[in-house]
């Protein structure tokens, strides 16, 4: 298991390098000069000149990127070209929050989409399975921000039941922090609830139809056993791997949704960093969601590894 | 006690949406300590009608016309799912084909038989692994404790078809449904595995439903032998009168189809011909479309009629020298 995961993140290692490389060029392949934009209206020569001094902007570009990966291995991601805060502070600040955001978005996906799977692929070609392959797909073609807009008009404005934006941190006032991410979390988790549901069906179908789940059946045990044991147990890999891959995107696409929402998180800190190209902060962003999928991936390995008994003692 | 362990009577099934059922007025016994065959090529309905007699098959897209199966006394109807479901696994058990895919991939072998045991027979945890441990002994397996924790993919074939017998006995069922057990076996642990059943037949005095296509399985193993065509019986007799008088001209087929070690080299006999699709059964003999001898008088149904004793054949010209005559 250890030497697995090891190799793992050996392989892991030339894909960061890569990432890096393509993360430190993309500041010199974006139209629009930072500097200018720091240096505001008045565009003294002076202070440009002194701006691209101080931020190293004179290097030869070898240069420039292993100081700035020397940077970042001691977890120095550059300093915000906007705020002027540190980009580690600013991304650490804003990390949690999305990735609450995702835990609860997930876990509602889980809740919605793997049972509706099940039974689907159980009660194949029944109304049942219609009506769960009919809301899979409302969810996944309702737009995320339609849906945001309908239940802050709904739940918050007209029924007063659940705040309509904001964040409070959950070390604040946990009740309060959940209440105030549901929303938010279930417009993120229906989509993906399609998703699981999708695949969570197919796998099931897959299953069913084995030779094991027969044998099941012919030892006379209760058909919900079956089903949730036998068969449930080994189409969860690849529906465990799905969801890993699922979370890393969760964490990088939660830019609509905390735009409705008005939560401060990861999504908000990529947008505004975009408009006013601050590129430490946009090359912070890429690297720390690339290196999430990465650490996904290695997740949904182990996953894969434990759930798989052949591969175990190998 | 009644005589027979397990009586099917006139078990007729199709699946839904077809018309013509697929299993067709199926009777047989079966004994105490008795091997019952039943051969026939795929597609003739026997491993269906293995499957229902253990209510397997998929209630949803099933559709029985008639039968009734009368286990130990207790006679049950075929589409009693319900109740046939509560007898597999206990008084009933079956093995398959594949001992590769049968078992399943994720749980520990000792994992699979305690559950069969503790699903009938309720108990502890720790009663239900001894019952596991002694039903892997039955079967032979080396270093069986320590097989309680291995995995199936740990196993060669032979052992997990062990293993699936162990599985299958472990709540001492009084018949055992063997669907070609050994078909995927190389043929020296095919041989271990017949005698490892009929050894276990022996010591428990249970009956055994062994579904083949290999004559030379069934000459090894059967006390009767059940010939199945396009989803009928056609013939039914001891071993000795299936292969020394077989009276059907399907079975007479079956049985010069198989090479000889002895007498002149000649070319195999084949049956010419097609089993004929659900869709497109004749009315009356189904084997009256490859049939040599088949006259008008085979549109009509031929009873499953005796010949002697319990021998029975399902054709208008039997015994044979009728036929001999009207040819």
């Amino acid at each position: 298991m250890l030497a697995f995961i090891g190799r793992r993140i050996l392989v892991a290692i030339p894909t960061i390098v890569l990432i890096s490389i393509f993360v430190f060029s993309l500041q010199q392949l974006l139209p629009g000069d930072p500097i200018l934009a720091m240096a505001g209206e008045e565009r003294d020569p002076e202070t440009i000149a002194f701006l691209r001094e101080k931020y190293g902007f004179n290097d030869p570009l070898p240069v420039q990127y292993v100081k700035w990966v020397t940077g970042v291995v001691q977890g120095d991601l550059g300093i915000s070209l906007r705020s002027n805060q540190p980009v580690s502070e600013l991304l650490l600040q804003k990390l949690p929050v999305t990735i609450q955001l995702a835990i609860m978005a997930m876990i509602f996906a889980i809740a919605i989409g793997v049972p509706m799977g099940i039974v689907s692929a159980v009660k194949k070609g029944t109304v049942l399975d219609y009506a769960a392959n009919l809301i899979a797909l409302s969810g996944l073609s309702i737009p995320n921000f339609w849906l945001g807009i309908m239940l802050i008009l709904l739940v918050s404005v007209k029924w007063g039941l659940l705040p309509a934006s904001g964040y409070v941190p959950p070390g604040e006032d946990l009740w309060l922090s959940i209440k105030t991410m549901l929303m938010p979390a279930f417009v993120l988790g229906t989509a993906l609830a399609a998703t699981l549901m999708r695949h969570t069906r197919s796998a099931m179908l897959g299953v069913l139809k084995s030779d094991y789940v027969r044998t099941a059946r012919a030892k006379g045990l209760k058909e919900r056993r079956v089903i949730l044991k036998h068969a449930f147990r080994n189409a969860l890999v690849p529906i465990v791997t799905l969801m890993a891959l699922l979370f890393g995107e969760l964490i990088a696409g939660a830019v609509l949704t905390e735009q409705i929402f008005t939560i401060p998180g990861f999504g908000k800190l990529v947008v505004d960093a975009v408009f006013n190209r601050d590129y430490a902060v946009v090359q912070g962003i890429v690297l720390c969601t690339a290196v999430g999928f990465i650490i996904m991936n290695l997740v949904a390995d182990a996953a894969y590894f434990a759930l798989n008994p052949r591969l175990r003692k190998q | 006690m009644p005589r027979s362990l397990i009586e099917v009577d006139n078990l007729s099934f199709g699946f839904r949406g077809q018309a013509t059922d697929l299993v067709e007025g199926v009777s047989l016994a079966l004994n105490r300590n008795e091997t019952l065959c039943i051969v026939g090529e795929s597609g003739c309905g026997k491993s269906v009608t293995a499957l229902s007699l253990m209510g397997l098959l998929p209630p949803d897209a099933t559709r029985i016309s008639s039968g009734t199966i009368t286990f130990e006394g207790e006679a049950i109807p075929a589409d009693d799912f319900r109740r046939l479901s509560t007898l597999r696994g206990d008084r009933m058990a079956m093995i398959f084909q594949e001992p590769m895919t049968s078992l399943n991939p994720a749980y520990k072998i000792g994992d699979q038989i305690t559950e069969a045991v503790r699903a009938h027979r309720g108990g502890s945890k720790a009663e239900a692994r001894d019952r596991a441990l002694q039903a892997l002994e039955q079967v032979g397996i080396p270093a069986a404790k320590q097989r309680l924790g291995e995995y199936p993919h740990q196993l060669s074939g032979g052992m997990r078809q062990r293993v699936m017998i162990a599985m299958a006995l472990v709540n001492d069922p009084s018949v055992l449904i063997a669907d070609e057990p050994t078909t995927a076996l190389d043929v020296t642990v095919q041989a271990q595995i017949l005698d490892l059943i009929a050894s276990l037949q022996d010591r428990s005095g249970m009956g055994t439903i062994m579904i083949t296509h290999d004559l030379g399985v069934v000459a090894q193993v059967a006390t009767r032998v059940a010939v199945m065509y396009a989803g009928r019986i056609v013939e039914i007799g001891t071993a000795q009168e299936i292969f020394d008088d077989p009276q059907h001209p399907y079975t007479i087929g079956l049985m010069s189809s198989v090479p000889k070690l002895t007498g002149p080299r000649q070319r195999l006999s084949t049956v010419p011909g097609l089993v004929p699709t659900p869709d497109r059964m004749p009315e009356g003999c189904r084997f009256a479309t490859r049939c040599p001898f088949a006259q008008s008088v085979c549109a009509t149904v031929p009873p499953l009629a005796p010949v002697a004793g319990d021998h029975r054949v399902a054709c208008h010209f039997a015994p044979l020298e009728t036929r001999l005559e009207a040819v």
